[in-house]
């Protein structure tokens, strides 16, 4: 039974938007902080560090949770994707990506990341999501710029991409 | 905002969770879904010198059937009870409460266990648990009980589980023909903590009307069918017997008026979808 003491650094490992990653943590560091601060990729974002804004939003073995929520050693062995993992190419944007920037779903991009991560996985689950379904999703998210509105617009919009494509 | 040092256990056993739990004198947590324990670490309004942690423990994944009742075991998500294929026919309470309990992003990761154990007074599991007359299995190194949800509850953040036990699994009764089922809940915006909600049960000519958020924990009064003039004061009496009180969020008399109307309304809808 592994047991982690408070008072030194564990070597944690993981995979990151597909690659093997590895680092050391305390136990008590947070997730957010791990990916920050130990790995240097600063794209997930940190605001509340209680689980209420969403910025922190990352996806965990498939499934959306927050980064400040969860212990770096937690997710030991897990496969995690963060925003960096959503492009399909260095120069090319994701279909909601794109929507996001034809729909200036974005102002500060303090939120952005989270939400990202949180319809991304909400249109990989459900292609049909209509506006209902993007707003109940989305209370889950604080954004302070934008009113929501173009959010949901680009969210509509990549859902109705994606469901062209397929 | 950051959790204070403690130990971290990753338990692989219930064997060695109950170890810790035992040897640890009251000073270990243990660790689920996080969605609850992690804000009080990081706000340090819980400094637990060891956290066990229960999620890779197997066993503890299964939502089973066993007589007329659903058994949920201590990993099992909320998101994943909410898409047991079977929820709306066999369980419409909690397939109307569940949806309720914070968002999408925090479901995915907190435990239906989780929430039983953290007995916020406002919190919608508990709630339902109470309505339908559920029980609460837990175990220890030496002992494992079952303790009804009525005498689980004991006020804000404080149940019946001593601090060498764990939840293995709570239960949860199935419908029976015949019941009807609602349940509404007021909050400043969807997700958030309920200021009040209601849960309904009607079975025979017995009505049983749960109240979360008001009292210190959940409480469920059971009444003979009533109507009109009856009803309105029996919901009056349970409204008072709560004990509101003024806080941040509502009035103690928004509460109570909100418990006479709602109560009446849940009820009347819980009529309706009898079958
Ligand atoms: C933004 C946000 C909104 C929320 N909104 C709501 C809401 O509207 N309604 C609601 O009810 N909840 C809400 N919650 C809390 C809910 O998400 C938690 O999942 C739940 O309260 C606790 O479950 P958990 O698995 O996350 O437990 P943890 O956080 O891991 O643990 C909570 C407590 O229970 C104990 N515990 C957990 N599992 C066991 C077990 N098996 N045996 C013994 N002890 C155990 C822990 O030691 C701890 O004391 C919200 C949380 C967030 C972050
Ligand atoms: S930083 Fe994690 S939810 Fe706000
Ligand atoms: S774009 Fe600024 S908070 Fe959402």
């Amino acid at each position: 039974m592994p047991r982690l003491t408070g008072d030194a650094r564990h070597r944690v490992r993981f995979t990151l938007n597909g690659a093997a990653v590895e680092g050391e943590a305390e136990p008590r560091m947070l997730l957010s902080d791990f990916l920050r601060h130990v790995l240097g990729m600063t794209g997930t974002h940190v605001g509340c560090e209680h689980g209420v804004c969403g910025a922190c939003t990352i996806e965990i073995d498939g499934v959306p949770a927050r980064a400040c929520l969860k212990l770096a050693v937690q997710v030991e062995g897990a496969r995690l994707r963060t925003v960096e993992g959503l492009a399909p190419a260095p120069d090319r944007l994701s279909v909601l990506q794109a929507a996001f920037r034809r729909h200036h779903a974005l102002q500060c991009g303090f939120c952005t990341p989270g939400i990202l991560m949180s319809l991304d996985s909400l249109l990989r689950e459900r292609r049909d999501a209509d506006e209902a379904a993007i707003r109940e999703h989305l209370s889950g998210h604080l954004c302070r710029c934008t009113g929501y509105a173009p959010i949901i617009a680009a969210a509509l919009d990549a859902a109705a991409t994606l469901r062209g494509a397929s | 905002m950051k959790p204070a040092r403690f130990d971290y256990v990753r338990a692989e056993t219930l064997a060695e969770a109950h170890a810790v739990l035992a040897e640890s004198g009251g000073e270990a947590r243990v660790l689920a879904g996080g969605q609850s324990l992690m804000p009080m670490l990081s706000m340090r309004l819980a400094r637990p010198n060891i956290l066990v942690d229960i999620m890779r423990i197997p066993g503890l994944a299964e939502i089973a059937v066993e007589g007329g009742v659903l058994r949920v075991g201590a990993r099992i998500t909320q998101a994943q009870l909410l898409a047991w294929p079977d929820l709306s026919t066999r369980l419409p309470l909690l397939a109307a409460a569940l949806p309720w309990v914070g968002h999408a992003q925090t479901r995915s990761s907190g435990t239906v266990c989780g929430s039983v154990a953290h007995a916020d007074p406002s919190a919608e599991i508990p709630l339902a648990l109470l309505a339908l007359g559920g029980e609460v299995e837990l175990s220890s190194r030496k002992t494992r009980r079952r303790v009804a949800a009525q005498d689980f509850f004991v006020g804000t953040m404080s149940t019946a589980r001593r601090d060498d036990e764990l939840i293995e699994a709570v239960r949860f009764p199935l419908k029976t023909p015949g019941d009807g089922f609602a349940f509404r809940e007021v909050g400043r915006r969807h997700g958030d903590f309920a200021i009040v909600s209601v849960a309904v049960l009607v079975r025979g000519d017995t009505v049983r009307v749960a109240i979360g958020g008001v009292a210190d924990r959940p409480q469920a009064r059971d009444f003979r069918t009533l109507d009109g003039a009856a009803l309105a004061d029996a919901l009056d009496q349970f409204a008072w017997s709560l004990e509101a009180r003024d806080d941040l969020h509502a009035t103690a008399r928004y509460r109570r008026d909100l418990v006479r109307s709602f109560g009446r309304d849940v009820i009347e809808e819980a009529r309706r979808c009898r079958g």
